[in-house]
């Protein structure tokens, strides 16, 4: 049987940049078959590729066996190929049908199309254990539920083949579980598969075969049952790399960072921390997990200054400390608080900046970058020049702007800004996001020997083996509430897991 | 990431070469339209730039009306890089007039070393206060500047009238004007060099231009070197890293538009202190307006304004020769030729990018040795 996808010798470049070089691809028919990469790796170049976003440059693609051209994500389709993006493309505001009839319509009006819809849709929810209410707004799913639907709509236009694309960034492990088995369930029914990730995990997991890039190439191809994780692993990196953080037991001393009570709202006022309490020592980790969206960022946003507290106290180094704009999150970094957000682009840097101008920001009042109102340019140059060599961001240019780096070395720009500070509270959201494993085992080593040097670090991550391996204490947040605490040792994925639900793991064990 | 359209030609590429590009652009299409009407197109464009600079007085004229081309130029820059759209410099322009003519009238009794910068406080005052009102409103209720700004160069031309025809009106005339006060008058550059004992021909060129270039190296240095720059363009650029890094962005907003107001209430300077040493009827004759296009052109630099606002200066004293030489393209049609200017490197700025792009890497040798795909 011919397979369902084979690329030959695609290429593309934009510009000097080779995102894709002489790419060769063979995905057999019924299969689930996975692409591991890290990030910048050319993943997600080639698939757009494959459904008609962009053209390559060199090389064909054959759908079972037939020679293709795709020039736009229509041929895709017709092709019989379904892509669920990593960002899902759903209007909020229209129910799960309109959203899967999208585009598909059929007529000008719409009665004929929504009837056919419905019937073919309950069809397909039977089928493959699908099921989501049809007629309930997109804006009042869970991101679970979500992705559903852009299976579904991938579905319901008969793809046969199926791209995920970082299908499990958004969900509890429980529900990254179900997914799985929902693909299992397709590929029993011939579907293929082609899963885009770059956790192991899930590759070992539910694939049949598996590709590994690496900058732009094509490395390697494996049978999935007769590889390993370490395998891959370096594979990916191109050397050997630590998985495990390596660390020692943690020694915390009194609590420098303390919480009682907190609430807190976002920005449209809605109460997303509802009334939480934690502390924090020098010299320990703690972590807090939970699905994104259950109030981390908006509890990061309090205690870092930006927003306001709306209820009960937070005490840095025993002082209490309210916040609220603009000043708050300037004072808050004089009562030896630094924060590393969530989202680097839009709020640890200025992405249009040159990479100096971004190693003093929040500090460019301070009198060390300053002659009074002018910025001590070559004093600031030559600082950010310095830290950057300590944090090994490459390349070594403080002139470069800020976007032209890799995603690990923004990271490390605003980790080296913050930890440059020797502040004695550190909180970091999602240190690694998009962060290459490389830059991942370097910044998991800065948190750690912050730590041993007696900091205390709040750790806000979705990533529940980075949440495992580093913290030493794990709360685990649920809409709003710290739901459950443990400490590392006695922590497993199943556990975290049921709590990040809100579930008490102790209630379902004995219900089981 | 850089992302896949990221961009790896040099920078000057899309400063310097987009808005020639631009330039030539806009004058082929107006030799098209000279065509259409008879007339040589290289004709044009030889007496366009002869009457530019062909002789001192043109030359003159150009420098003259480019001084009021760097003000609002730089004002409607300034608001760029806070990202709003000042389009109030006319309105501003205007109200800082009022500055300098109420200063002027009653404090004509000071020596002008005095006086002069007296007025040019007033002008910064009066221009600032008129933008004060609109940034309020967007920093602390969300009344869009764009809109706000627009109304308050209506209310601003309503104000003036009244203020000419019922207050200020010199008594006994029918002309909306204010009595003259050449007492706060700014020198003539032919008076200035003639002191020097050089000769040049008469002209309304005056010394406000000297302010103006000394005001390009100010909004320069605050922009780029210091610290409230800093903070003005990290709120223009990303509004949630100034949230994260402690900076006020109502404070930002309310400044530059400030500082936008001033710099735009500076055109009085040179269109009343440095030529009609009298507040009359619309004075600010649109300059503000075309000042967002010298801004666009301009890249929102100074360098790039000063260049800008020689181009129109350029363009409205050489169009005023020409509707003189050759009688058919009239006055209006040498505001279409502007008008194309305007179309082509402000609201069409990037439509050659793709291709300047493309003909940048055609010319630059491909890095085999590729960076990482990113």
């Amino acid at each position: 049987m011919a397979p369902a996808i084979k690329l030959v010798g695609i290429d593309k470049s934009f510009g000097a940049v080779h995102a894709n070089k002489d790419i060769n691809l063979n995905v057999s028919a019924g299969s689930v078959h996975g692409i591991i990469g890290e990030n910048g790796a050319g993943k997600s170049t080639l698939m757009s590729i494959l459904y008609g976003f962009y053209k390559a440059d060199a090389g064909d693609i054959f759908v079972n066996g037939e020679k293709l051209n795709i020039h736009a994500s229509q041929d895709a389709i017709d092709a019989g190929i379904g892509m669920v993006h990593q960002h899902f493309m759903l209007v909020d505001t229209f129910s799960v049908l309109e959203n899967i009839i999208l585009g598909a319509e059929g007529g000008a009006l719409l009665r004929k199309g929504v009837d056919k819809a419905r019937e073919e849709l309950n069809r397909l929810e039977r089928e493959y254990e699908l099921e989501v209410d049809i007629d309930a707004l997109i804006g009042d799913l869970p991101v679970g539920l979500q992705q559903r639907v852009e299976i579904l709509k991938a579905l319901y236009r008969g793809a046969q083949i199926l791209v995920l694309d970082e299908p499990t960034g958004v969900l509890t492990p429980q529900e990254a579980d179900h997914l799985f088995r929902i693909l299992n369930a397709l590929k029993d029914q011939g579907k293929t598969i082609i899963l885009i990730t770059h956790k192991l995990r899930e590759i070992m997991a539910i694939t049949d075969a598996v590709s590994v890039m690496r900058q732009g190439e094509m490395v390697a191809h494996r049978e999935t049952a007769k590889t390993s994780t370490e395998e891959l692993a370096e594979l990916m990196v191109g050397r050997k790399v630590l998985l495990r953080v390596e660390k020692g037991e943690a020694s915390p001393a009194h609590a420098v960072l303390e919480v009682e009570n907190l609430t807190a709202t976002d920005k449209s006022g809605v109460v997303r921390v509802k009334g939480v309490s934690f502390n924090v020592r020098a010299g320990e980790i703690v972590g807090i997990a939970g699905v994104s969206g259950n109030g981390q960022s908006d509890l990061l946003a309090a205690l870092s200054g930006i927003t306001k507290v709306t209820g009960g106290k937070i005490l840095i180094n025993g002082k209490p400390f309210v916040g609220g704009p603009p000043q708050g999150a300037a004072d808050v970094r004089h009562m030896g608080l630094a924060h590393v957000p969530e989202d680097r682009q839009r709020m640890g840097l200025v992405i249009p900046f040159e990479a100096w101008e971004c190693s003093i920001l929040g500090y460019h009042n301070e009198d060390e970058c300053c002659r009074g109102p002018v910025i001590d340019r070559p004093k600031v140059i030559q600082e950010s020049l310095r830290k950057m060599e300590a944090f090994d961001v490459r390349p070594q240019d403080p002139n470069l702007v800020t976007g032209n780096f890799s995603g690990g070395n923004q990271q490390k720009i605003v980790l080296a800004r913050e930890i440059d500070r020797d502040p004695d509270i550190l909180l970091v959201g999602q240190p690694t996001r998009g962060v290459d494993i490389g830059a991942i085992e370097f910044i998991h080593k800065r948190l750690i020997e912050m730590r041993d040097a007696g900091k205390a670090v709040l750790l806000v991550s979705v990533e529940l083996d980075e949440i495992m391996s580093l913290s030493d204490r794990i709360l685990v947040m649920f809409d709003g509430h710290i739901v459950g605490e443990i400490p590392a040792s006695e922590a497993n994925e199943r556990i975290l897991g049921l709590m990040m639900a809100g579930i008490n793991p102790d209630d379902d064990e004995e219900a089981a | 990431m850089a992302g896949p359209m990221g961009t790896d030609i040099p920078r000057w590429a899309n400063v310097v070469v987009l808005p020639i590009v631009n330039l030539i652009a806009a004058f082929l299409v107006s030799g098209l339209v000279v065509l259409i009407i008879g007339e040589n197109p290289l004709e044009v464009v030889q007496i366009l730039i002869w009457g530019a600079f062909g002789f001192e007085e043109a030359i003159g004229y150009t420098l003259f009306y480019a001084t009021n081309f760097i003000f609002t130029g730089l004002a409607v820059s300034i608001a760029f890089h806070c990202m709003l759209f000042n389009i109030g410099g006319e309105g501003q322009a205007y109200i800082g007039g009022l500055g300098i003519t109420l200063v002027g009238l009653h404090f004509g009794f000071l020596p002008p070393i005095v006086l002069i910068p007296l007025c040019v406080i007033g002008a910064a005052l009066f221009g600032a206060a008129w933008a004060f009102i609109p940034a309020y409103l967007q920093a602390k209720r969300g009344s869009h500047i764009v809109i706000t700004t627009i109304m308050f160069n209506f209310i601003a031309s309503s104000v003036m009238v009244y203020l000419l025809v019922n207050v200020l009106i010199q008594p006994g005339s029918m002309q909306p004007e204010s009595r003259e006060f050449g007492e706060a008058a700014i020198p003539f550059v032919h008076e200035a060099l003639a002191w020097l004992g050089v000769e040049f021909a008469e002209s309304p060129w005056n010394l406000s231009f000297l302010w103006a270039l000394v005001c390009c190296v100010l909004v320069w240095g605050y922009v780029w070197h210091t610290r409230w720059g800093y903070e003005m363009r990290t709120v223009g650029t990303s509004p949630t890293a100034a949230a994260y890094a402690g900076i006020s962005e109502t404070k930002s907003i309310i400044v530059t538009m400030c500082i936008s107001g001033a710099l735009a209430g500076f055109l009085g300077l040179n269109e009343i202190m440095g030529y009609h040493h009298r507040l009359l009827l619309h004075f600010s004759g649109g300059y503000g307006f075309v000042g967002i296009a010298v801004a666009l052109m301009g890249r929102s630099h100074p360098v790039g304004v000063c260049l800008a606002a020689i181009l129109f200066g350029a363009l409205y004293q050489g169009g005023a020769e020409l509707s003189f030489e050759i009688p058919t393209i009239t006055r209006e049609l040498v505001i279409v030729i502007q008008g194309l200017v305007i179309i082509f490197a402000g609201a069409l700025e990037f439509m050659f990018k793709p291709q300047v792009e493309a003909v940048f890497r055609w010319f630059m040798p491909r890095r085999s040795a590729a960076a990482p795909a990113e």
